[in-house]
């Protein structure tokens, strides 16, 4: 099963190593994985989107916590949560495509963000599976190039991971 | 006071009242090198061999219950000393290793011994630090030594560039830490420790398996309490050998690949098992779906909670101290009106005495013809009165020593049992003798192990360390050999060791007394001669049946009741 785990790490070199170093160690899957610092330019923030078994996911958990720079860890598919995800796209905006894409790109509450005679650069915020289906609304053979992010994610109302 | 990088770096290892440093000079480490000379309280130990190193930290810790020490050049100094950190960490050993690195200026340039050190170790250190700046060296140093000793203990790595410690700063060394992200566990939950306290005063087949854990946390009285207030077995892992006494009646012997019988099968028909301090390896409950299949209630205490639920299912889960762990639920057993039913009790141990005639004890063919290896570790136990120190190396001689030996106090078994490192024998044994000094220290060994560290007969002459080396010396590499005719159609390949030299020789060249052994008759005297020779270290080379297995036996794979006792069955 997907899981989103969020965590708080010292914002140190070699922290980043230590986190992925142990999925590749223990042999977990990492789906994505993105970091930066936070509003305490002490910490980072990292959400990791793994797949596995609920012992697996037990397993996640319990070694991130062992790591010495890692501060707090939390799996937000435990509860209510909010999981979004940026995507650029450049797609081929040629002929009758050009209107279409336009189109799809609003329904999709998507934005243009460049346009050249024969492309588009969308940006695209959602769940990984609100961008996935824009992808394959849009059809792959008109997909030039394509750049995301990984999710980032955060609980909802009181579910707060802090020091 | 301002001093360099350094004379803090030395400084803070007298703050932290460390005797021994064991370690191998090299280009990067040519200033702290400098300040140990201008020094006397720290005392150096100069190993031929990185590696080494590491190993004599490692003993000197492991028979203590203090922090092991080593101090490494960088690059190859690193890398050889990283076969030596892996060990410390697969078996929690508390270590700090200082090693050198490229000037910060060089980092990443591929400089001359240059490697990415805290890469490398990353997989195999508790934590690890390259310090960059000369004022963090004494607050690091501090970190490292209670990272290393603190909750699990484990190996901790400080990369100190050379111009860092060349650089000068004010000393000052912090009276506490504070890791805002590290608080081990201390005392367990109480509610779990009352659950756990009911479920084993409820027990009808209760089972105590006792491993490592206990003898890093010096918790061995605790435990021989709460077996012997029970009334239950109690077995131990082959890390765990000495937490209870093995010539106690409660004790079943060692469990796992080469357990005893009665060990393995009350493992898996238990109803009850408390595990403390063990984490149920693969060399200790064999397959995990056949281990499984038997339902029983799991108590399952540990310091470290990633131990716990990581290859079996646990019912009672307890994270903490062992020692005050077991404290607590000593206190609630005692303070319980209920006892342990005792016909259920009664009806369990006649089981498991009758386990005991099947499978016979600890038994072999001895011979009067050839030297059976076996016999060589009764006979050790018999002129030690089982209180010597025995390290030894990987293989068939040193599961031979772990079922001959009968440890009755902790700290003095020394083996790297998670790694499995060939070569360990020897220096741990250096270690061990430097922080016991007058007590009797054996390295039991092969003659394929020993070859792997052999070099550090020098440094025993260098520091009169008079270990007394028992070779069991079968011109193979026995497991391997075992393994290969067990599960490889008898295919010796690359098992045996042609062109062995000659040991005694070998033992002479570097200053040693070195015996050869020959016929079963001459174990004893010969043993008996080394022993008397107080000071001296002496190479028993004992030539054994190179035909003899390790029994029992639970192949590779099987589960704990699918056991081979021995080529007579």
């Amino acid at each position: 099963m997907r899981h989103i785990i969020s965590l708080l790490m010292e914002n140190e070199a070699g922290a980043l190593s230590r986190v992925a170093g142990l999925f590749s160690a223990r042999g977990y899957n990492i789906e994505s994985l993105t970091v930066a610092p936070t509003e305490d330019a002490s910490l980072s923030r990292m959400t990791i989107v793994t797949s596995g078994s609920d012992a697996v996911i037990e397993q996640i958990t319990k070694q991130l916590n062992k790591l010495i720079d890692v501060v707090s860890v939390m799996d937000l598919s435990e509860g209510e949560h909010i999981e979004r995800e940026l995507m650029l796209v450049k797609v081929r905006a040629e002929g009758d495509a050009r209107d279409e894409v336009k189109r799809l790109t609003d329904i999709f509450r998507g934005r243009i963000l460049d346009v050249s005679e024969h492309t588009y650069t969308i940006e695209l915020t959602g769940s990984c599976v609100k961008l996935d289906s824009f992808i394959d609304a849009i059809g792959r053979e008109l997909i030039l190039e394509t750049v995301r992010t990984g999710a980032s994610g955060i609980g909802r109302g009181n579910r707060i991971l802090s020091l | 006071m301002e001093m360099t990088g350094a004379e803090i770096t030395i400084r803070c290892l007298q703050e932290e009242g460390v005797e021994y440093l064991f370690g191998y000079p090299g280009g990067a480490v040519l200033h702290i090198y400098d300040a140990l000379f201008q020094q006397n309280k720290v005392k150096h130990v100069l190993v031929r061999h990185e590696q080494a190193a590491v190993h004599a930290a490692d003993g000197y810790a492991r028979s203590s219950d203090k922090v092991g020490v080593a101090l490494v050049t960088s690059g190859p100094g690193l890398t050889n000393a990283v076969t030596g950190i892996a060990t410390a960490y697969l078996d929690s050993i508390p270590m700090v290793v200082i090693s050198g690195q490229v000037p910060t200026f060089a980092i990443g340039e591929d400089a001359f011994q240059e490697v990415d050190a805290v890469g490398i170790t990353r997989p195999c250190v508790k934590h690890n630090f390259l310090v960059k700046d000369v004022k963090d060296i004494a607050s690091t140093i501090k970190k490292a030594f209670y990272l290393a000793k603190s909750g699990r203990p484990g190996p901790v790595l400080v990369d100190i560039p050379k111009d860092v410690s060349a650089h000068r700063t004010e000393f000052v060394y912090p009276a506490s830490v504070n890791i805002r992200s590290y608080h081990p566990q201390g005392r367990g939950d109480s509610n779990q420790i009352r659950h756990a306290a009911q479920l084993l005063l409820e027990a009808k087949r209760p089972m105590v398996y006792a491993g490592g854990g206990v003898v890093l946390s010096d918790s061995s009285a605790e435990l021989t309490d709460l077996v012997r207030l029970l009334g239950f077995p109690c077995t131990n892992t082959l890390m765990g050998l000495g937490s209870y006494p093995a010539n106690d009646k409660q004790y079943v012997g060692m469990l796992g690949m080469h357990g005893t019988y009665e060990a393995n099968m009350a493992m898996q028909h238990c109803d009850v098992l408390v595990a403390i301090g063990a984490r149920f390896d693969d060399r200790v409950i064999g397959n995990v779906e056949h281990f499984a299949q038997v339902l029983r209630k799991i108590i399952h205490i540990d310091i470290d909670p990633s131990s716990i639920a990581k290859r079996v299912k646990v019912d009672v889960p307890i994270v903490g101290d062992l020692k005050l762990v077991l404290g607590e639920l000593l206190d609630v057993l005692r303070s319980s009106r209920q006892k342990p039913a005792a016909t259920d009790m009664a009806a369990w141990w006649t089981q498991i005495d009758e386990w005991r005639v099947t499978g016979g004890g600890m038994r072999y063919k001895n011979s009067s013809e050839i030297i059976k290896p076996q016999f060589v570790i009764e006979t050790l136990h018999k002129l030690t009165g089982g209180d010597a120190f025995v390290t030894s190396d990987v293989g068939q001689h040193q599961m031979w020593a772990a079922q001959y030996y009968k440890f009755n106090h902790p700290r003095r078994w020394i083996n790297s049992g998670g790694l499995g490192t060939m070569g360990f024998g020897l220096p741990a044994a250096m270690g061990v003798q430097l922080k016991h000094p007058g007590e009797t220290v054996a390295c039991v060994t092969g003659e394929g192990s020993i070859q792997m560290n052999i070099q550090e007969l020098s440094t025993c002459k260098q520091y009169h360390l008079p270990i007394k080396v028992l070779s069991l010396n079968n011109g193979y590499l026995g497991m391997v050999r075992q393994w290969q005719e067990f599960f490889h159609g008898n295919r010796f390949s690359e098992s045996y060791m042609d062109a062995l030299p000659d040991f005694v020789k070998v033992a002479e060249a570097y200053g040693h007394i070195g015996l050869r052994i020959d016929k079963p008759s001459d174990v004893e005297p010969a043993m008996k001669e080394a022993f008397s020779r107080k000071n001296d270290l002496v190479f028993m080379d004992f030539r054994t049946d190179p035909t003899e297995n390790v029994f029992p036996m639970v192949p590779g794979g099987k589960g704990l009741s699918e056991v081979v006792l021995s080529e007579d069955l």
